[in-house]
């Protein structure tokens, strides 16, 4: 039993990590250290890098919660599965 | 019928909406007063958070800001989204697992110290009044404009109405109120966006409209923007002028900030599972995406229409939201070339940059101002930024009935931020400080009639704040931000993912990361505002960023304190293991 859970918790740390090397990629990354470099390239009338800033990170932001949400649902239902 | 009629049907009709809402939804325990009775299916507490959250600045002032700064007004859209990452990853869940009523709730018992629960009573109290004033300043203005009513008696009627449905309804009315409001101040702010959006770039969606051609031009707007402020003298609008550390550090100081304040953690308690409170997490910040990406859009819109519409026009035919929001006091012209017409560049047109209007009107019968030009540029106008978002359908000149329902939406953002903010002072009073510190024999019906007494109390002083507003509103947003950074923030996340930080540890780090981010704040915007700049600041870091090493600060005297005191008591070992199972 009380393998179980850190195993879990375990798992929860690695799920919470990895999301949030994401987050910070899309947002203190491209938003702002490398966003200089990314208006170099254009997608349609906007620079990469301002297009990151001001759009694209906040998508990415979005999809960060919903991965978490369903990835945790998944690590929630094999724990219950297992203390049966 | 008039915009002005229209406005009172518009905006008459709402709050009779919020009314009928609060006199459904009544509170009658404390566990519906504080958090709703535990039942609000995930997506209601998404749109409610959602307009907990996206106040009278969100609403009104941020494409404004993001209007005049460009992309260096990003770090307002990163920090007030990123924020929802943290919370939902790190905080949420676990704080919901734990059940309780309030944020010092669980500073109190985790630290397992009646002086830990006292400290975060006060962090709360400071930041929660400290935004209220804003959302007040907001109310007023909207009144002023659009139904032409003294600002005084906006505040009364907004406060009346808050009054009605939190005292009533408690935490149970507010989040019910707050979904109704989140239709309206997403529709309000959508519908101009989407009609400005057609107008200039033939998009019906603003975020692609926002990247396209010009309507009958080969040419990006983003392009012509940044060639026009260029000219004007700026720095073209996709590109920055702040240093790359500030704006790192007061997106993260947002970020943090956002993660740590307790009127948004505490709706996470008003869903009735740990899985709820992540997926609500993720509405949430849908529902707020929605806006916070429309808003750049809105910004550039509004930068290219604002040029286009008054640069070099005579005053005598300029148009009549110009002259309307100078009667207001928002909008100020000084003809300093004497030519009769505007012109607009950069630098501040005014020396001591806010006007302070005469009672005399010019020749071209704009109002004359008190104070002198300032003669280092040729720029003649003083805006305001706050009016963009509501002057921005009259510019494009949209129909009556859109600029109406602006003007709800402004009131509907403003007060659902105002009611969530009323609430967690009024629990952390009641509940914190009498039922768990002074008076802990009170009943639960007593609690909440306490609870009912702290909402009105602090209508009270928020309205006060209204009618006379403290002159420094504006600069003490950004200690609002930054001390949840510096205080809660850390506090909520050792305490979760950290057993062995004691009592010690934890208080001696709020302590710290509160009083080095106050007094860095207070110095600079307060004592010395003159050399407010970057070659004064500590590495540059600009009072809206502190509130980062502040939060850093924290981190490593909780750390370290902990360490060389004794560890936390069995029964907190097992309280932390207990919120970490789903």
């Amino acid at each position: 039993m009380k393998d179980k859970t850190q195993q879990y918790w375990k798992a929860n740390l690695k799920i919470v990590f990895s999301l949030l090397v994401i987050w910070f990629i899309a947002s203190f990354g491209f938003g702002i250290i490398f966003s200089d470099t990314l208006d170099q390239i254009r997608l349609g009338g906007f620079k990469l890098g301002f297009w990151f800033a001001q759009q694209g990170s906040i998508y990415i932001f979005v999809i960060i919660i919903f991965l978490y949400v369903w990835l945790m649902k998944r690590l929630d239902k094999k724990l219950s599965e297992e203390e049966k | 019928m008039t915009t002005q009629l229209l406005t009172y049907v518009f905006v008459g009709a709402t709050f009779a909406l919020y009314i009928g809402i609060a006199l459904w939804s009544r509170a009658r325990s404390t566990n519906d007063f504080y958090v709703a009775g535990k039942d609000v299916h995930p997506v209601a507490n998404g749109m409610a958070t959602a307009a907990d959250w996206m106040s009278a600045a969100s609403f009104l002032s941020m494409a404004g800001l993001i209007a005049f700064l460009g992309k260096d007004g990003s770090v307002y859209l990163m920090g007030w989204t990123g924020g929802y990452v943290l919370l939902a990853l790190l905080l949420a869940p676990y704080l919901r697992k734990f059940g309780k009523f309030t944020v010092p709730d669980f500073i109190g018992e985790r630290y397992y110290s009646k002086t830990a629960r006292k400290l975060a009573v006060v962090c709360l109290i400071f930041i929660s009044f400290t935004y209220i004033a804003g959302q007040m300043r907001g109310v007023g203005i909207v009144f002023s404009r659009f139904l032409e009513v003294d600002i005084n008696t906006g505040v009364i009627v907004g406060m009346a109405i808050v009054f009605f449905y939190a005292v009533l309804g408690g935490m149970k009315g507010i989040t019910y109120t707050q979904v109704a409001q989140y239709c309206v101040l997403i529709f309000a702010y959508l519908v101009p966006a989407i009609f400005i959006s057609i107008l200039m770039t033939g998009e019906v969606i603003p975020q692609i409209g926002f990247g396209s051609t010009l309507v009958d031009s080969q040419v990006y707007l983003l392009d012509k923007l940044d060639q026009v402020t260029k000219d004007l003298g700026f720095i073209a609008y996709t590109e920055n002028v702040k240093s790359n550390i500030d704006i790192f550090c007061i997106t993260a100081a947002l970020m943090f900030g956002t993660a740590g304040l307790p009127h948004v953690i505490v709706r996470f308690f008003t869903v009735p599972s740990v899985g709820a409170a992540r997926q609500s997490a993720g509405y949430a910040l849908i529902f707020i995406a929605l806006l916070y990406t429309t808003a750049p859009a809105v910004s550039a819109f509004a930068r290219v229409n604002l040029i286009d519409s008054i640069q070099d026009q005579p005053y005598s035919t300029s148009p009549s939201w110009f002259k309307n929001w100078e009667e207001i006091g928002l909008i100020a012209w000084m003809d300093k070339n004497e030519d009769g017409k505007i012109q607009y560049s950069s630098g501040d047109a005014l020396e001591n940059v806010k006007p302070s209007y005469q009672e005399l009107r010019g020749s071209n019968g704009q109002r004359l101002l008190e104070n002198k030009p300032n003669l280092s540029n040729e720029n003649e106008i003083y805006i305001d930024r706050d009016i963009i978002v509501l002057a921005n359908p009259e510019i494009a000149q949209l129909p009556g009935w859109v600029i109406a329902l602006v003007a709800a939406g402004g009131l509907a953002a403003a007060l659902s931020t105002a009611a969530g903010l009323l609430l967690v002072i009024s629990s952390s009073v009641s509940h914190d400080l009498l039922k768990k510190t002074y008076m802990p024999q009170i009943t639960e019906k007593q609690e909440l009639k306490y609870a009912r007494i702290a909402a009105a109390v602090a209508i009270g002083i928020a309205g006060i704040f209204g009618i006379y507003p403290p002159a420094f509103v504006v600069q003490v947003v950004a200690f609002a931000f930054g001390l949840a950074a510096a205080t809660f923030f850390p506090a909520l996340f050792l305490g979760i993912f950290y057993k062995r930080l004691n009592k010690e540890g934890a208080i001696t780090g709020m302590l710290g990361g509160l009083l080095f981010t106050a007094s860095y704040i207070i110095y600079f915007k307060f004592i010395n505002p003159d050399i407010n700049n970057s070659d004064f600041w500590f590495l540059g870091i600009s009072p809206e960023g502190i509130g980062c090493i502040g939060m850093i600060l924290n981190f490593v005297l909780a750390l370290s304190i902990s360490i060389f005191t004794k560890p936390p008591p069995k029964e907190v070992f097992d309280i932390v293991d207990e919120i970490r199972q789903p």
